[in-house]
């Protein structure tokens, strides 16, 4: 079987993408918040990254077959983050140009137009371990110019803030069902770092509020391989929810 | 050896309006939900309230009862925004302390040690900052020279969580996989109250390695920061509390779908718990 043979779903170079956020990260744990994060760690874990450590969504430390190897109830689970040993992919309801993050809420925050989750754990996640995003709906409502309260620190306000934010602050990727985004630019500035086939460059523009640095001849991310392709279809995903986060 | 058992009546007669309550579980889990109803019940508000927040916010917001809330969000899990916190939210109901989940930790560690502040890599470069001037940052006396957030001990007047077995002199056991920050809770505040699914006599038969089969590190809540334990069975209701039951998600859902007048008159307008638990009952039975 070849992957030409087969049409490969958007959800799933997004599964790809997310996947390869935590190629070559060791002996860590993957946290994934979102369907198609988790799908993809867990595809990490099965093939390239088999190190990784995963949760069972509670307490649980779970091989890939789902049987425990440990305990990580939250107040441990908070004290890995500290402790770096971890690399988090969490959601967005806003994102800025140098990857300032926002789940807490929509407007002022003094009275919001809309009440979101609240800071959680943005804040420390970004300080201490790499921390990378999933937007499953990419958009101008996303992407914007600047965030309505900052959650998830960036690199302009780690900057700001002093070398205690800089330490251990990274954003490896962003990735959306559009393509991949990194911060690998002079200036921290988020860049396209490849499309998802299918999407063209006016598309990501359209879709993004802010200018996005771009090469001048855009990547596209990767193929899967078969076996990753079979591992996603028949083993992690047999019920196909990664097409309900991002329709074919 | 003192029987401290009580009522949720009695713990909510020993609190009082203005008071610092800190609630234990973590969002729609472990929530001590039917001391949360009691004090429903009661004339108690104007409260701060300190949680990693869940429907115990969503039900003491909706009903008007909070000044202040400490919280690094609310949720329901399952259903991602608490709608009563929300509208609260929206509608500037209450002030508002927000920290980060760490953030919170730490405070609740330093109530625990009876220390002012303890140092945490958080906060600094995000708007937690912005939003609560009063935070303040501590640097290193040593020689890397870094700088922290300086997290202020969480101190409370009251604390309310809910395990799976307590006995009657306040030590509680927890069953399930995580044991939240219950004992921290207990451990920061004045006076804290325990309630449980099942008051036993003794602990065991867990399949453990202590005496008589207990898991020893099952054994979270010390008597000695116990002030009550309330035998309260399907306590907290509709969150979860594992092994015992799981979360009750149709419930939950009918809770965060229903105009709260409506909600409260059928199911929190009875004289107590009893009343609250059969209502509970009777929604379940048209359902089927």
């Amino acid at each position: 079987m070849t992957t030409s043979a087969v049409r490969v779903t958007r959800a799933e170079y997004c599964v790809i993408a997310c996947a390869e956020a935590w190629r070559d990260n060791g002996e860590v744990l993957a946290s994934p918040m979102g369907l198609i994060p988790s799908v993809g760690a867990r595809l990490a874990r099965h093939t390239f990254s088999p190190d990784l450590l995963l949760t069972d969504g509670e307490a649980m430390l779970v091989g890939p077959d789902g049987r425990p190897e440990g305990w990580l109830p939250y107040r441990r689970h908070l004290a890995m983050v500290t402790g770096g040993r971890r690399h988090v992919m969490m959601g967005a309801s806003q994102i800025d140009r140098f990857g300032n993050q926002n789940i807490s809420c929509i407007g002022a925050w003094e009275r919001p137009a809309r009440q979101l989750l609240g800071v959680r754990g943005a804040p420390v996640n970004t300080l201490n371990n790499p921390v990378s995003y999933w937007v499953p709906k990419h958009s101008t409502r996303v992407f914007v110019p600047k965030v309505d309260m900052i959650s998830g620190v960036g690199y302009d306000s780690a900057a700001a803030a002093g070398p205690s934010a800089t330490r251990y602050h990274r954003i490896p990727r962003v990735v959306s069902n559009l393509g991949v985004f990194d911060f690998a630019t002079p200036d921290h500035s988020m860049r396209l770092a490849s499309l998802h086939p299918g999407v063209t460059l006016d598309e990501v523009g359209e879709a993004t509020a802010f200018e996005l640095a771009v090469a001048d001849e855009p990547a596209y991310t990767r193929e899967p391989t078969p076996e990753e392709l079979r591992l996603i279809r028949e083993v992690i995903d047999p019920d196909g929810l990664r097409d309900r986060e991002v329709r074919p | 050896m003192t029987d401290k058992t009580m009522t949720p009546e009695d713990v909510v007669a020993r609190l009082s309006s203005g008071m610092t309550l800190g609630i234990g579980g973590w969002g729609s889990r472990r929530k001590p939900m039917a001391l949360v109803r009691a004090l429903l019940r009661s004339p108690v508000t104007d409260l701060t309230v300190i949680s990693y927040g869940g429907p115990d916010v969503g039900l003491l917001a909706a009903a008007g009862r909070v000044r202040k809330l400490v919280a690094p969000f609310a949720t329901l899990d399952s259903i991602p925004l608490e709608p009563h916190f929300r509208a609260a939210r929206q509608g500037g109901a209450f002030e508002l302390v927000e920290v980060d989940e760490a953030m919170f930790m730490w405070g609740l560690h330093a109530a625990a040690n009876r220390l002012p502040f303890l140092p945490v890599r958080a906060g600094i470069g995000s708007d937690v900052m912005r939003v609560n001037p009063d935070l303040r940052t501590v640097t290193s006396p040593y020689e890397d020279g870094e700088t922290f957030v300086a997290m202020p001990a969480l101190r409370m007047d009251a604390a309310l969580v809910h395990l799976n077995r307590a006995d009657r002199l306040g030590n509680g056991q927890y069953l399930g996989p995580d044991p939240y920050f219950d004992d921290l809770f207990c451990e920061a505040a004045d006076s804290a109250y325990l309630s449980c699914e099942r008051i036993v006599d003794a602990f065991g038969d867990d399949g453990g390695s202590g005496p008589g089969g207990v898991v020893p590190q099952s054994l979270l809540v010390g008597r000695y920061a116990v002030t009550g334990v309330v035998e309260c069975p399907n306590g907290a209701h509709f969150t979860s509390c594992v092994p015992d039951y799981g979360r009750d998600e149709a419930f939950q859902k009918l809770y965060a779908t229903t105009p709260w007048a409506e909600f409260a008159e059928r199911f929190l307008s009875g004289p107590d718990e009893k009343s609250y638990q059969s209502a509970v009952q009777s929604w379940h039975e048209e359902q089927k």
